[in-house]
């Protein structure tokens, strides 16, 4: 809509000759007229202004004396910060797997056939949502209170052989314990939702086929929900990795309770906070990669032609901006007709 | 749960040469009675193509057969093999899942809607049931595969030069045509070796020009004598290929026999307004 000639006067350029390259603009040719391109005022003030605040910002980063570079250089690869950073690792790992074992096992008993595994689901699901995570995590850091010795036998009956509980359930097995059952009452949630959007008439083909339940599940259905778990279960763990600094209260040496038992003993609050900050988010960081490539995998055969990889779309860029290039240094493009630009 | 009311004297398939027989099929969902006694018997080697009017029951009809639907009264057997059910004495017992999952291998199922995997290449959605239904090791089932993809190909190949399936084993079913992915179903469906194939509407969800080739793969299996039943409503092919028509409405069977006296000397009047509708 940018040009605005009467149509009626404006033949396509292939139809009229001489308006080649080279040839002299005429006035009725709405082909070799030149194109202002329309100015936003607005948006450049709004640039300039976004960019100068950001500017003093990093800015303030690097110069405010408060922020104590050299401290966070000090400590950002330390060995105990790195050995925690490894905790944090673990505790994200841990909960993630289990939790999502458990999760789909959940999930599959609120989809079964059978009303009291439903129940159970649902009741399970209902109670550990309701109870934050950190009342929760005290719960297990106490369990000793609650149930002294562990044993196995007959339900209600003569119990064969019992252990003290703190001595099997250390506190990072209690953390473990805490954070997959919190994150399996989600993950169930998450799962079941994937594999309701699986289309029916995916298992009625899997039925007909005479393949094995179990198979079903395993690989018509659960595969084709993974497109839909996959980016909520990917925020999911992200949460989780963060979640995971809620164990400081038991004084498990992850990430968080490291950086404040440092800056406890040398009150640098600041650039100790900093530390942590940057692992969680190079953490972050790599958990998303990690996320574009799984669900890319799972992306397999969902469209006609797969979208590029980064690297492709790198080169696909690379190759526009050689086009652009090349086109600057021709001298005089005529502006092609508009029908035909589109 | 299904109110399963069986009178087991009658529960004695016909064997002679009879591979699907249908003893007063009732099916209800809910208060809405959709099969109102169906009797049919399909011998081996026969195609028997099932017309009628949408909502006639039909497709539930088709589906009571490989047990997807399970009947309130009645019986299905196949090669004499009650479905979902095992006679001892006096008793029908109901038969596990994995035992009803077994008799589905020998009954090939084609869907309207293809209903092939979409994440599995065409290769894998070939062999997918016999590795894991009937534990063929995957070499075996992946040889029999190229063969049946080659099969449905060569038949539709008079048309125009197609792209030929066999070529397409490792792309996946969303990159095929709509004809392609029925042939496909239907070489999917036969790699299990089914004594009986049941096709529900196989071409309504094609273009129309793709139709052709699918029916081709269909009449080509006619002709090597496979048992099956084809819910459609392609009335040339019914002319051409089946052995037996059945006319179906409101749940019942309202005539049946050859096609020249079905469709050109219908006995009813429902079957009379239904095909001067269709032709
Ligand atoms: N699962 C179901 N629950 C309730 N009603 C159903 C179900 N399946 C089919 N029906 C009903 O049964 C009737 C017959 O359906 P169907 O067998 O699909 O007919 P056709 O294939 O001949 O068109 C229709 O009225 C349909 O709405
Ligand atoms: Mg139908």
């Amino acid at each position: 809509m940018g040009l605005t000639t009467p149509s009626a006067s404006a033949p396509p350029a292939a139809a009229s000759p001489g308006t080649g390259p080279g040839a002299p603009p005429t006035p009725d040719d709405p082909a070799s007229l030149k194109v202002v391109p329309a100015r936003h005022y607005a948006r450049w003030v709004a640039a300039v202004a976004v960019i100068v605040l950001v500017a003093q910002f990093a800015h303030g980063l690097a110069t405010n004396p408060v922020w104590e570079w050299g401290v966070f250089r000090d400590y950002v690869l330390s060995e105990t910060i790195v050995h925690a950073v490894w905790v944090t690792l673990q505790l994200t790992a841990y909960a993630t797997v289990l939790g999502f074992l458990l999760g789909t096992v959940l999930a599959f008993m609120r989809l079964s056939r059978s009303p009291v595994l439903q129940t159970v689901a649902w009741t399970y699901i209902w109670i550990f949502r309701s109870i934050p995570m950190i009342v929760q995590l005290v719960f297990w850091f106490n369990l000793s209170a609650l149930y002294e010795r562990l044993g196995f036998g007959i339900p209600f009956g003569p119990v064969f052989w019992s252990v003290d509980s703190n001595s099997i359930i250390g506190t990072m097995g209690a953390a473990v314990i805490g954070l997959t059952l919190h994150q399996a009452a989600y993950a169930a949630e998450i799962v079941r939702g994937g594999v309701i959007a699986v289309d029916h008439g995916q298992l009625e083909a899997a039925a007909a086929l005479g393949i094995p339940r179990l198979r079903q599940i395993r690989r018509i259905v659960l595969p084709q929900a993974m497109r839909a778990i996959l980016p909520t279960a990917g925020n999911e763990i992200i949460g989780l990795l963060k979640g995971t600094s809620v164990v400081y209260v038991m004084s498990i040496g992850e990430l968080f309770y490291q950086v404040q038992v440092i800056y406890g003993r040398n009150g640098r609050v600041i650039p100790l906070l900093l530390v942590a900050t940057a692992w969680y988010v190079v953490l972050t960081s790599l958990l998303s990669v990690a996320q574009y490539y799984v669900e890319r995998r799972y992306a397999r055969g969902a469209n006609r032609t797969p979208p590029p990889t980064p690297l492709q779309r790198a080169r696909r860029f690379v190759r526009t901006l050689r086009a652009a290039a090349a086109q600057r240094n021709q001298p005089v493009t005529p502006l092609k007709p508009l029908g035909d630009s589109r | 749960m299904n109110d399963v009311t069986v009178a087991v004297e009658d529960t004695t398939p016909t064997v002679d040469d009879v591979m699907v027989e249908l003893h007063g099929v009732h099916k209800s969902f809910g208060p809405l009675e959709v099969l109102r006694g169906v009797d049919l018997q399909v011998h081996v080697g026969e195609v028997t193509v099932i017309l009628g009017p949408s909502g006639s029951g039909k497709s539930t009809l088709l589906r009571t057969i490989n047990h997807l639907e399970k009947v309130n009264r009645g019986w299905i057997s196949i090669d004499g093999e009650l479905i979902g059910y095992r006679r001892s004495g006096s008793k029908l017992h109901e038969l596990k899942e994995k035992d009803v999952l077994k008799q589905r291998t020998h009954i090939g199922f084609v869907f309207q809607n293809f209903n092939l995997f979409p994440h599995l290449t065409v290769l894998d959605n070939l062999v997918e049931a016999p590795v894991s239904a009937l534990r063929r090791p995957r070499k075996a089932a992946e040889e029999t595969a190229r063969g049946l993809l080659d099969r449905v190909e060569e038949t539709a190949r008079g048309l125009l030069d197609r792209v030929g399936l066999a070529d397409k084993a490792d792309a996946y079913p969303r990159q095929l045509s709509g004809g392609q992915q029925q042939r496909v179903a239907i070489a999917r469906a036969l790699a299990l070796e089914p004594k009986v194939l049941l096709f529900d509407e196989p071409t309504s969800a094609l273009d129309p020009e793709l139709v052709g080739e699918v029916l081709d793969v269909i009449k080509d299996l006619a002709g090597t004598g496979t048992t099956m039943i084809v819910v459609t409503h392609e009335i040339g092919f019914a002319r051409e290929v089946a052995d037996t028509v059945v006319f179906m409405d409101g749940g019942v069977v309202v005539e049946q026999g050859p096609p020249a006296a079905v469709l050109d000397d219908p006995q009813h009047e429902r079957t009379r307004a239904f095909l001067s509708k269709v032709l």
